[in-house]
């Protein structure tokens, strides 16, 4: 009983105090730093131009009241923008809802070729838990996308789940986020760990992640914070490649 | 592990089939602190691999002695019943779990989760759900190891009729469709898609071996698990998988194991239960029998008795511990998922399910004793 009076303490105290600062979920995120290079990437920086192509599911999209694009694509746009300055960049998204990392796979080498990214950014993992797709089809179905990516001249950052506690018990995605992860160590690919940085977030109290709500306003932070470290992390793993480091301010 | 002589119940695979129940009650727990103290954390094999072992162990122990006393046909009915019992158990557990995701469906609503949303879209075509979950195909996520029992139990009278007349046949057996199964990746197909997540073809190994060693397989071991060889050699090995398992959770770390034993090593196959945790779990056991001898008289101690009631009605305390983490879990996201409500919830899990428990022994005993019933069979039941 006395516990649960604390629960319900923390409740209280805990409850209204999410952060509306900008800078307060870049800092909860904690260390967001790449394992990797991106070469391609230095190299698109120092010929002042990076195309940058998000693949993903419904989770790398998000639309505002107004109808607005609020999601991290958008986000990342802004955010390499000002922290590239001279340098021309655009980011491309092919989002579809209900996307397996199969089917992504599949038009990953036609997508290199056509719009030619130094990156592509590859949300998955989701739709391949809901549908329960055979973590090992998952796993490669990832390595060969890094492969033709690898191929198409583009390198691959890979973003795991979203971390969704009301579906945490429903919802099994830790095969799929240990599938990613460990093709991210063995390929040598930048993984940007959406279901890591978001439980920091819960657990720090930047985010209210349990809301039943419509509204966008928290989604649309959500989003922006993703697309700032996502850019932070771009940025840092380009450095990674010595070559190229004296362009890169 | 010594057998122990006909009648006499070895009180350590209560023991730790009760302690293999709580750990799998916490773990079926998400963003719980108490995560942290479960095995898994550190090491290949967690509790699924204490449990199904001591479940085969007991099962031949149980029906082992029915099939010599009252012959194949006897022993396999009462199997065939028990597989049945815990089908019900389990599609009574599908059914909360709808419950669950139903209310959740109606009343959860973010423009942030509208992928995760998708995991309800089976919710629309409750035709095939429901018939695809009566099938064992359809199986939500944390209740795919009643449905692993079910098959396990299914397939066990042919192969304890072998155990018991050739043992090393059986045994050789399993460890044959075992090596199959790596080979041709055989597995039973799930809904919608994808395979079953505790593949029957390859943890029926376990089982089988924890029969093989209920039945007089681990008198025959014994020479080798009392060896300090063994000793040595089973700690080197969870120091080992201690050390690559904390280069999961501690980063950084990862860089310190070398790229061969990376690529030698992952994945590491819950699914097809990878020869790396069958090791991790049978080191476990070694270290275990050493350090736990069976005439422990702490073993009758009243601080063990809790592990030891729930380890002793295992179907009933499993499926008890999967509404529990269901429920907690539910708790924790409508009222508070602070570190406090993490240690309340489970603690009170634990508590509820020592106390059913508690309550099961208290009516067997009750109804052994009121005329006309009989009492049950001297084992308990086994799962």
């Amino acid at each position: 009983m006395r516990l649960l009076a604390a629960a319900l303490a923390c409740a209280l105290i805990g409850g209204g105090a999410f952060a509306k600062d900008t800078e307060g979920c870049i800092i909860a995120a904690g260390a967001v730093t790449p394992d990797f290079a991106l070469p391609h990437v230095a190299a698109a920086i120092a010929k002042k131009r990076l195309d940058v192509v998000v693949i993903g599911s419904a989770s790398s999209e998000l639309t505002g009241p107004s109808g607005s694009n609020i999601a991290y694509p958008t986000r990342l746009a802004v955010a390499l923008g000002n922290l590239l300055p001279g340098v021309a960049v655009k980011v491309a998204t092919y989002a579809q809802a209900r996307e397996t990392a199969g089917e992504m796979e599949r038009k990953l080498s036609r997508i290199a070729v056509q719009s030619k990214p130094a990156l592509v950014v590859w949300q998955t993992g989701t739709a391949d838990a809901i549908r329960g797709v055979d973590p090992d089809d998952f796993r490669l179905a990832l390595e060969d996308g890094v492969d033709s990516l690898r191929a198409g001249g583009a390198d691959t950052v890979f973003m795991n789940m979203q971390y969704s506690p009301r579906t945490e018990t429903m919802l099994a995605v830790d095969a799929y986020g240990d599938a990613m992860r460990m093709v991210a160590l063995q390929q040598e690919v930048v993984l940007f760990d959406r279901l890591a940085i978001m439980k920091r977030w819960n657990e720090a109290g930047v985010f209210d992640l349990y809301a039943a709500t419509r509204k966008t306003d928290v989604a649309e932070q959500v989003h922006d914070c993703l697309g700032r470290l996502l850019a932070k992390v771009v940025v840092e793993a380009a450095k990674l490649t010595s070559a190229y480091k004296k362009d890169i301010p | 592990m010594p057998v122990p002589a006909p009648g006499e119940r070895d009180l350590r695979l209560d023991l730790f089939r009760g302690l293999a129940l709580w750990l799998i009650f916490l773990d079926h727990i998400p963003s719980n602190i108490l995560n942290w103290i479960t095995i898994r954390n550190y090491g290949f094999s967690d509790a699924t691999e204490i449990f199904v072992f001591i479940s085969g162990y007991t099962a031949a122990f149980v029906y082992g002695r029915a099939m010599r006393e009252r012959g194949v046909v006897v022993a396999s009915a009462r199997i065939l019943k028990r597989t049945w019992q815990i089908y019900v158990a389990h599609v009574f557990l599908f059914a909360i779990y709808m419950a669950e995701i139903s209310y959740v469906a109606a009343t959860f609503e973010n423009p942030l989760y509208g992928e995760e949303m998708g995991i309800f879209d089976f919710l629309r075509q409750p035709d095939i759900t429901l018939v695809q979950a009566l099938l064992l195909k359809f199986k939500p996520a944390n209740m795919d190891v009643l449905p692993l029992y079910i098959v396990l139990l299914a397939g066990f009278p042919p192969m304890l009729w072998i155990l018991v007349r050739a043992p090393a046949a059986a045994l050789g057996a399993s460890l044959l469709l075992y090596l199959l199964t790596w080979n041709f990746g055989w597995n039973l197909p799930a809904y919608p898609s994808g395979y079953w997540v505790f593949n029957p073809f390859a943890w029926q190994l376990l089982f089988v071996f924890g029969a093989w060693c209920g039945l007089g397989g681990a008198k025959r071991l014994a020479a080798l698990i009392e060896s300090p060889i063994t000793f040595v050699v089973a700690v080197l090995y969870l120091v080992f998988a201690c050390a690559i398992a904390l280069t999961w959770y501690i980063p950084g770390l990862d860089h310190f194991v070398p790229k061969w034993l990376e690529d030698w090593m992952y994945p590491i196959d819950k699914t097809n239960l990878d020869v790396l945790r069958f090791a991790h779990f049978m080191a476990l056991a070694v270290v275990t029998v050493r350090l736990v001898p069976q005439q422990w008289t702490f073993l009758n101690s009243l601080w063990l008795r809790p592990a030891i009631l729930c380890g002793q009605h295992s179907l009933e305390i499993f499926c008890l511990g999967v509404f529990l983490s269901f429920a907690g879990h539910f708790a924790m996201v409508e009222i508070n998922e602070g570190i406090a409500m993490q240690i309340a919830v489970s603690v009170l899990g634990i508590v509820a399910m020592v106390a059913t428990a508690a309550l099961i022994s208290w009516y067997k005993r009750v109804e052994g004793r009121s005329p006309g019933s009989r009492p049950g069979p001297p084992g308990a039941p086994t799962l």
